[in-house]
């Protein structure tokens, strides 16, 4: 809708990679005013009747619907995540897996209304939010507003914890700072002892040293604990984990899970899980998001995916993995790799990869299909099922 | 300059050593047998310039390779892998220790032979997108070494680099693009097309398959023991995901602070850890199944650093079954049968 499409036949889409001046500028011109214009809604100043919306569910704690996050480049629309629809029920672990690119950053990044602008955007569909009594649509909300959620009621835990910890302060600092931020007439010293709590929390044998020292001083595994800390020094009701263990060592990354396990019972909250590791999202989670190319393609509990996956992508990525003590003579690969973001096909983006395609695959997306009450797939080979269990 | 310095006198010492001590026969179906191998950093000088303090990468570390096969080497960052590798190669000059690659110690080699040498060992980096030079076209990339080591001649250059890239999955047009152009994965086949362009005995794959997906992980994975069935390669697998090491390898070596704590043959090691290091490390990979209950060893907190490695046994800041014995007397690295090597004083120590 937002830009020009291309030809679509083999040989002049090879070509159509490359773009002249004219039709850069032209892109540009589009997008300008595109952005312009969502800035605009963003930066308003809004009454709450505007964002205030009714959860579909009471007992979800955030509700994704068909929400379209796009970047708008040079070289055209990159639609990042492209019509999500999930929910994260209340007290629970839901794990979204995908490989890299296929939007599960960009969707968390999207709750917390943290997406790089002025490039990207929040196009489409809502975001909602339940705040106890009410609820909101965060996709809806203003910048201004999105600072009450922000680190109260949603915390964030990186990949990276070394980027994410400012290097020039020390930890206990960069702590202090979060609870002075969001806890009304706090003074110092309470806030560092709330900071030193929560470092005794994340399992941190001698918090009041650590408080003193500055990132670098730390150890990768140590750092992770700490952002977890902060993540945590506000009761959030919601923690993202934005692959919380992929810099660390296999030891580490057992020490660091059984910790947000526990702390998850301690807080009574919900985690998204954001990783491209099964073996992690099977020992963590209680339901399970697969993402590929930008769009859900199959969501349920964790036993149900990982005992009847259904998705050819889902069935692939599982046996593409060698596990451990589980021998296989050669592993199956995907073949081709994941389409251009920007020049998406029509059809099911997985059918060009897909070794059980039909002749119904290239005919428009597939929408879902309800296997079971909690397990859907995105996926035409299963049409048939879900008649035969209506029946 | 210093460098240089300390790979002389170290080789003088080797050839010395040689001299004086009877020297072990080498075992004639190994392709590489390394003894006793030492790489150790200095990070600290005194006012004069001598080194006070070293950081020990790799420290004592022996085994041998049979021709054809996979040695997986596994452990945690900053446990001297990558460093082991590098040394193998001569990338970095060995402190002390033999490395014999096919009957010949690498280290006595002058330059000239050296570079002789060179085709037949190669290397895989980590990371593809920094191991390319981004000036150059693919095709250029990988027939820039054979053209330097005269393997082929000018006019067939071409029709010989087409054909190693279509030996790895890369469509001839590729030839004339530039490494921008490309995903990790072809990237990662691109320098695996470049190792294998000099017809090489014997590869280092240092953590191919860490900055992929899993997806593009398998397939690169495939190639590998595709081309080494063809090719009749050794490789020696960096790497610190152990279920990738199983799939590949045919022995398995764990490391720890630079030190080898276990070595054995895949199915020893991964279905009978004697090691405690081993048996936590393995303990802790999550399996992508909900119905496994895992009976996790957590270890507790951190790697010492390599510069103040503890005494005795590496690992016994760690361990839970840690002794008395084990704080100050380092274990020796014995075989408990079958070739299974582990250092450790659980075990009987004596001969």
């Amino acid at each position: 809708m937002f830009f020009k499409k291309k030809n679509s036949t083999g040989t002049e889409k090879e070509k159509s990679h490359y773009l002249s001046a004219k039709e850069t500028r032209e892109i540009a011109k589009q997008n300008a005013r595109t952005i312009r214009e969502l800035e605009r809604r963003k930066k308003r100043i809004a009454s709450e009747d505007e964002y205030t919306t009714q959860m579909r569910d009471e007992n979800n704690i955030v509700e994704f619907d068909n929400l379209h996050t796009y970047f708008f480049g040079d070289a055209g629309v990159v639609k990042a995540v492209n019509g999500v629809s999930f929910d994260i029920p209340k007290g629970a672990t839901i794990g979204v897996v995908g490989e890299s690119g296929c939007g599960k950053s960009v969707t968390s990044l999207s709750l917390m209304q943290l997406v790089q602008g002025p490039r990207g955007q929040i196009v489409d569909g809502s975001i909602r939010f339940n705040m106890g009594d009410k609820a909101y649509d965060i996709a809806k909300m203003p910048l201004s507003e999105m600072r009450k959620i922000r680190g109260e009621q949603i915390a964030m835990i990186f990949q990276e914890p070394m980027t994410s910890l400012n290097p020039v302060f020390k930890i206990g600092y960069q702590m202090d700072e979060m609870v002075l931020l969001h806890t009304p007439n706090c003074t110092k010293e309470q806030a560092k002892d709330r900071s030193i709590e929560m470092l005794k929390l994340v399992g941190i044998a001698a918090p009041e040293r650590v408080y003193d020292c500055y990132p670098h001083e730390l150890s990768g595994g140590m750092r992770q604990r700490v952002m977890i800390a902060i993540a945590l020094s506000c009761n959030p009701r919601l923690i993202i984990a934005d692959e919380p263990t992929t810099a660390l060592d296999v030891t580490i990354q057992a020490q660091i899970l059984d910790l947000l396990r526990d702390i998850k019972t301690k807080i009574d909250g919900s985690i998204m899980l954001i990783t491209h590791d099964l073996g992690v999202i099977a020992e963590m989670a209680d339901y399970v998001v697969v993402m590929y190319a930008g769009r859900v393609i199959e969501r349920g509990t964790t036993k149900e995916i990982f005992e009847n996956p259904m998705h050819p992508y889902t069935i692939g990525l599982q046996k593409s993995k060698p596990v451990v003590r589980r021998k296989v003579d050669r592993l199956y690969n995907i073949p081709g790799q994941v389409p251009n973001p920007i020049d998406m096909p029509n059809y099911c983006y997985f059918r060009d990869r897909c070794d059980r395609c039909i002749g119904k695959c290239k005919e428009g997306y597939p929408g879902f299909i309800q296997v079971s009450p909690t397990h859907s797939v995105s996926c035409y080979l299963y049409e048939n099922a879900e008649e035969e269990s209506n029946v | 300059m210093s460098d240089m310095q300390e790979t002389n006198v170290v080789e003088n010492e080797s050839v010395k050593a040689e001299e004086v001590k009877e020297v072990l026969p080498l075992d004639p179906d190994a392709l590489l047998e390394v003894r006793n191998l030492k790489k150790y950093f200095p990070v600290e000088t005194d006012f004069f310039g001598r080194t006070t303090k070293y950081l020990k990468a790799v420290d004592d570390v022996s085994f041998k390779i049979k021709e054809g096969s996979t040695l997986g080497i596994v452990g945690e960052s900053g446990c001297g892998k990558t460093t082991l590798g590098r040394t193998i190669l001569r990338l970095h000059p060995a402190t002390s220790g033999e490395i014999y690659f096919d009957g010949k110690d690498i280290n006595t080699l002058n330059t000239k032979e050296m570079n002789a040498l060179r085709p037949s060992m190669q290397i895989i980096f980590q990371d593809p997108y920094s191991s390319l030079s981004p000036r150059m076209p693919i095709g250029e990339i990988i027939g820039e070494a054979v053209l330097e080591h005269n393997l082929v001649p000018k006019t067939e250059l071409k029709a010989y680099v087409l054909d190693i890239m279509k030996k790895c999955g890369l469509p001839y047009h590729y030839y004339d693009r530039y490494p921008h152009e490309f995903s990790g994965g072809q990237r990662q086949r691109i320098c695996i097309a470049t190792a294998l362009a000099l017809q090489p005995k014997f590869v280092v794959c240092d953590e191919p398959v860490s900055a992929l997906d899993v997806s593009i992980q398998a397939q690169i994975i495939n190639l590998l023991r595709d081309l080494q069935k063809e090719m009749g390669l050794t490789y020696i697998f960096i790497s610190h995901d152990l279920s990738v090491v199983e799939h590949i390898s045919d022995y398995v070596g764990v490391m720890y602070l630079g030190s080898m704590v276990e070595y054995g043959s895949t199915d020893d090691i991964f279905n009978n850890p004697m090691h405690p290091y081993t048996e936590a490390l393995f303990s802790a990979v999550p399996v992508p199944d909900p119905n496994v209950k895992m009976n996790r060893i957590i270890l507790i907190g951190d790697i010492p650093s390599p510069i103040n490695a503890p005494t005795g046994c590496k690992f016994h800041t760690r361990c839970e079954r840690c002794m008395e014995i084990c704080k100050s007397v380092a274990p020796k690295f014995k075989d408990y049968g079958n070739g299974h090597k582990v250092a450790c004083h659980l075990y009987p120590q004596e001969d």
